[in-house]
């Protein structure tokens, strides 16, 4: 009798051992720390629906939404500060549920307080076993900005074609680059290319507003969708660069690069090709189909 | 008295590799029955810095098949019975963007191995291993840009794919053992330098999934296994 109670309070302990990791799981930005005890609550009441209770993203909504509601149990996720193929941090799943997502039925929660974000955070960190094994990346560094200029704008142009952002994004960043329409995303549903011409000054990046995010979404990629990390292959001051020419591809937002565009007559001059950068691709122009 | 044991039996593993490696074969062919379906021809007129490059019409090698009704591109591999074996090599295994395509179609290479992905072409590719046991990840690479190096933690099939040449498909396999070979375009594979034991043998086709055996080998014989799958014709 002894010994089989003594197992029983063995395992019962085992028990709380196991289960208790996920539901302890925290999350921190700044002096705050989300729970994930509080979060499940918040989550079964706001995030369900979408997001379904197992965290994989079929919720009884699911169907209806494109694109689809992010798959927790994959721990993949868009909008990172880190390498692509990292966790991201606290703060990037922070933002995002803050933000939201700008051409999907992910609403910005600015009616939840801070902590109950916070808590929402530490909960959906409970749905994949990798936040336990592993770390988040090292946010990439970015590097202060330089100011905006014609040369920088005309640079930015240059690395356009040189690293073929076109291919799916298009000459003109409408999205509608030669390779746009076979896109499809890691579950295999049909995704479309950013279209930088869309909306005026309300135009919103998918993770972010600032020229500091631009800079983000395409050194760190945007993890599963076809969109790569091109941080192993543009240097810091050239994605600067290439920051300040897709501004003034978003044509109807006001900003300092479309002002300084305009000023001069609304054309971007294009220099010599200097030694160091391969010639434009024979195909230039090809994109707009 | 514990660390001498250890002591001696790490000895034995340095002067006598043959424990990881003996010099037992095991090899085989991969076959297939049925009609399997028939490769696709790829359009790459889209990418003509890559087009120019072939003379013939390019197909799809999804399946590979040979003279007398044989599989290529078939990892096998032992899967059960193999010897713990520490480290990768330390050699890297490369993967080669040519004329948009993947060279080889299937590179197979240890838990923890450098794997370089080279860009031979005059276009932009993205390398995207779509893992869901390893992480997923995804780089562009320009031409001209240095080789990519990475490696994968966790033994898996890991579909590749560039989302700018959506014709390009391929696979990394990933393994927890270095025993492994990929059958050739007569269906052959040759497994060396086996210790004694008794093994599950495992022959994994992109399509045409998994198939497993049971064989057992002593001293330095040579065991034939052969692999045959049934070919979807869709």
């Amino acid at each position: 009798m002894k010994i089989a109670s003594k197992r029983l309070i063995t395992s019962l302990a085992l028990a709380v051992v196991i289960a208790v990791p996920s539901l302890a799981q925290e999350a921190h930005v700044g002096n705050m720390t989300g729970h994930a005890a509080s979060g499940k609550k918040l989550y079964r009441r706001f995030c369900v629906g979408c997001h379904g209770p197992l965290g994989d993203g079929n919720g009884e909504n699911a169907q209806w939404i494109d694109p689809k509601p992010r798959d927790f149990t994959a721990a993949t996720f868009k909008c990172r500060s880190t390498p692509t193929g990292t966790l991201p941090t606290d703060e990037d799943l922070y933002n995002s549920v803050a933000r939201g997502f700008t051409n999907s039925n992910m609403p910005h929660w600015d009616a939840l307080t801070d902590q109950m974000r916070m808590d929402l955070v530490a909960y959906i960190k409970t749905f994949s076993p990798r936040w336990q094994a592993e770390k988040a990346g090292d946010p990439i560094k970015i590097s202060p900005e330089p100011a905006v200029t014609l040369q920088s704008i005309a640079h930015g142009a240059e690395l356009f074609q040189k690293m073929e952002c076109w291919k799916c994004h298009g000459q003109q960043g409408r999205g509608d680059g030669p390779s746009a329409a076979t896109l499809t995303d890691s579950k295999d549903n049909p995704i479309r290319p950013y279209n930088f011409a869309a909306g005026g000054d309300d135009s919103r990046f998918k993770c972010g507003v600032t020229n500091q995010d631009v800079y983000r979404i395409f050194m760190t990629g945007v993890d599963g969708t076809p969109m790569p990390s091109f941080a192993d292959v543009i240097q810091p001051n050239d994605a600067w660069d290439l920051v300040h020419y897709l501004r003034t591809l978003q044509t109807s937002r006001h900003s300092k690069e479309n002002d300084i565009l305009k000023a001069s007559g609304g054309k971007i001059p294009t220099k010599a090709p200097d030694t160091n950068s391969p010639a434009q691709p024979e195909n230039k122009g090809s994109g707009g189909n | 008295m514990r660390t001498n044991q250890r002591f001696a039996m790490l000895l034995t593993l340095v002067i006598c590799p043959s424990l990881l490696f003996g010099a037992a074969t095991v090899n085989g062919k991969v076959a297939y029955t049925g009609t399997p379906a028939k490769a696709k021809t790829i359009d790459m007129s889209k990418e003509p810095t890559c087009a120019k490059q072939h003379t013939t019409p390019v197909t799809t090698e999804s399946v590979v098949t040979g003279p007398n009704n044989v599989l290529a591109n078939v990892v096998v591999y032992i899967s059960a019975g193999a010897p713990d074996e520490s480290s990768a090599p330390s050699q890297a295994v490369t993967f080669t963007q040519k004329g948009c395509q993947y060279i080889p179609h299937v590179l197979a290479m240890r838990t923890g191995q450098e794997l370089k992905v080279v860009n031979d072409d005059q276009t932009s590719h993205n390398i995207h291993p779509l893992a869901k046991v390893n992480h997923e990840w995804n780089k562009s690479q320009p031409p001209g840009t240095p080789p990519l190096s990475e490696k994968f933690d966790k033994e898996e099939f890991i579909p590749v794919k560039c989302n700018v040449h959506p014709w390009m498909h391929g696979y990394f396999a990933v393994l927890k053992t270095s025993h492994y070979a990929i059958s050739g375009d007569d269906g052959s594979f040759t497994l060396p330098n086996l210790p004694p034991g008794k093994y599950t043998l495992t022959a994994w086709q992109e399509d045409y999934g998994t198939q497993t055996q049971d064989v057992t080998i002593s001293g330095n014989e040579t065991k034939t296994v052969d692999f045959s799958f049934k070919a979807k014709p869709y």
